[in-house]
């Protein structure tokens, strides 16, 4: 056992590393672009059912078959990186973008027409009202979409990216399961944090009633 | 003081081909209360939602101290028009003087000066009897029913407007507790002197609380009477209506 993390514990370290920046900057990105499109969607509802219907199909496509198709594509294709963290966040996107959307949809009608009633702008009524309310629901998203991205990221191996998935490629490669568990392991303590401390997060923004 | 009040002018509201307002006018004179009563559906909450344009007429003119809703800048509009609902009008993310700050706050009228803002908040709580220090930092969730419709009056009265629109405030009050708003309310109108319309479909609080009664009926006014009239009044819906709302002792006086 020692042996093995003699071996293997500077790798695990920098895999580990790799893994959490492909995962925190697809998720950047992804709240970056689905929380104020969840927004927009709520004010133009005619957009609504296209766009969660077309980031719905997106997530149905197999994780490996999205880095596949997205290769050729230039620039994208050029980094391994790069694209891995492209295909990232569109798995991450439509937890997030449903969430905002229903979390703001959601709100009590009442305490928007209160808003409007006392005479605030639609930005007073979006971060005063709309987004404290729908808070601990855009979280709720955010958690769902970090946890099924530690878990994608490791696919992100195959194409050469990096992250804890080379150490499971490599173990299936060699029939090594000491070398799957040095990659999958971590990989699944990663994934339970960021979902312990979201929801740690995410409990504190509930708004009681 | 502006002398002009609100004022109705053959206001109408259809909706999907259904009219729930067909023609009414009316006129609030400033510094006075009117009770709009009526049953369910009878358009007394859509006339009081044209006041603040929360609710713009099919046809008809609304005015506010003397000026078109339909042509005033609806933010400013609002923002010198109280109002109140029924239950749920505080903001549960907010604190009870996080809610009564927050009209001060979306206006600038205060910035810089939070002071001073704090000062009209403690002011407008006092007034409807919340002890600052007590209730400022309580969330709507840990207050009673009737300690929220309180702080929802303070927040409508914070920033003193001109207007106050009611909406059924005390509707979901039992009769006690219903009873010490009315008292408190009724002080602080006499004392404001702002122009006010509330909504009810309880004939003792409208006579209790209004110098003037007016009765919808199938969005049209059936009656316009100072309160002190209602009971010796002879207009056929009035009288329907006292029947209506007498008959627990008429029961008992037989």
């Amino acid at each position: 056992m020692t042996s093995f993390f003699d071996r293997y514990g500077s790798q695990i370290g920098r895999l580990t590393f790799e893994h959490v920046w492909l995962t925190g900057s697809a998720m950047l990105f992804a709240v970056a672009i689905a929380v104020p499109l969840g927004i927009l969607l709520t004010r133009r509802e005619r957009l609504a059912r296209p766009v969660l219907a077309f980031a719905n199909i997106v997530q149905t496509i197999p994780n490996l078959a999205l880095f596949g198709l997205l290769l050729p594509v230039p620039f994208l294709g050029d980094r391994a990186a790069r694209l891995a963290i492209v295909a990232l966040i569109g798995y991450a996107l439509l937890p997030i973008l449903r969430n905002t959307y229903a979390g703001i949809r959601g709100i009590d009608p009442s305490l928007v027409d209160v808003a409007n009633a006392l005479g605030m702008t639609n930005w007073q009524r979006l971060l005063r009202v709309e987004l404290p309310l729908a808070a601990s629901f855009i979280l709720a998203g955010i958690r769902t979409s970090t946890v099924t991205c530690v878990g994608v990221a490791t696919i992100a191996a195959a194409i050469g990216a990096g992250g804890l998935g080379e150490l499971i490629f490599r173990g299936v490669a060699s029939v090594d399961n000491g070398l799957v568990l040095a990659g999958a392991v971590p990989a699944a303590l990663l994934a339970l944090c960021a979902d312990g401390v979201l929801g740690l997060l995410e409990k504190r923004l509930v708004v009681r009633r | 003081m502006a002398t002009h009040g609100v004022e109705f002018a053959d206001v109408s509201f259809t909706v999907g081909g259904r009219p729930i307002l067909r023609g009414v006018s009316l006129r609030v004179e400033a510094g006075t209360t009117t009770a709009l009563l009526g049953r369910s559906g009878s358009g007394k909450t859509t006339l009081l939602r044209t006041v603040n344009a929360l609710v713009r007429p099919t046809s008809g003119r609304v005015l506010v101290d003397g000026r078109d809703v339909a042509t005033e800048d609806v933010i400013a509009l609002r923002r010198g028009i109280g109002y109140v609902i029924q239950e749920t009008g505080l903001f549960p993310h907010l604190t009870v003087g996080g809610n009564v700050l927050l009209p001060l706050e979306i206006n600038r009228q205060f910035a810089g000066h939070l002071d001073e803002a704090d000062h009209e908040v403690e002011k407008a709580l006092e007034s409807v009897g919340l002890p600052y220090a007590e209730f400022r930092g309580r969330y709507p969730w840990q207050l009673s029913g009737g300690q929220r419709q309180r702080a929802g009056v303070a927040r409508a009265l914070v920033n003193k407007p001109s207007v106050l629109l009611m909406d059924e405030p005390f509707g979901a009050l039992d009769p006690l507790t219903r009873a010490e708003m009315q008292t408190m309310l009724r002080e602080l109108l006499r004392r404001t002197q702002v122009t006010t319309l509330i909504v009810t479909h309880d004939l003792d609080e409208a006579i209790y609380l209004a110098d003037r009664i007016v009765l919808l009926d199938d969005g049209r006014v059936a009656a316009n009477l100072a309160s002190s009239e209602v009971f010796d009044s002879r207009e056929p819906s009035i009288r329907a209506y006292v029947a209506a709302a007498r008959r627990g002792q008429q029961e008992t006086a037989r």
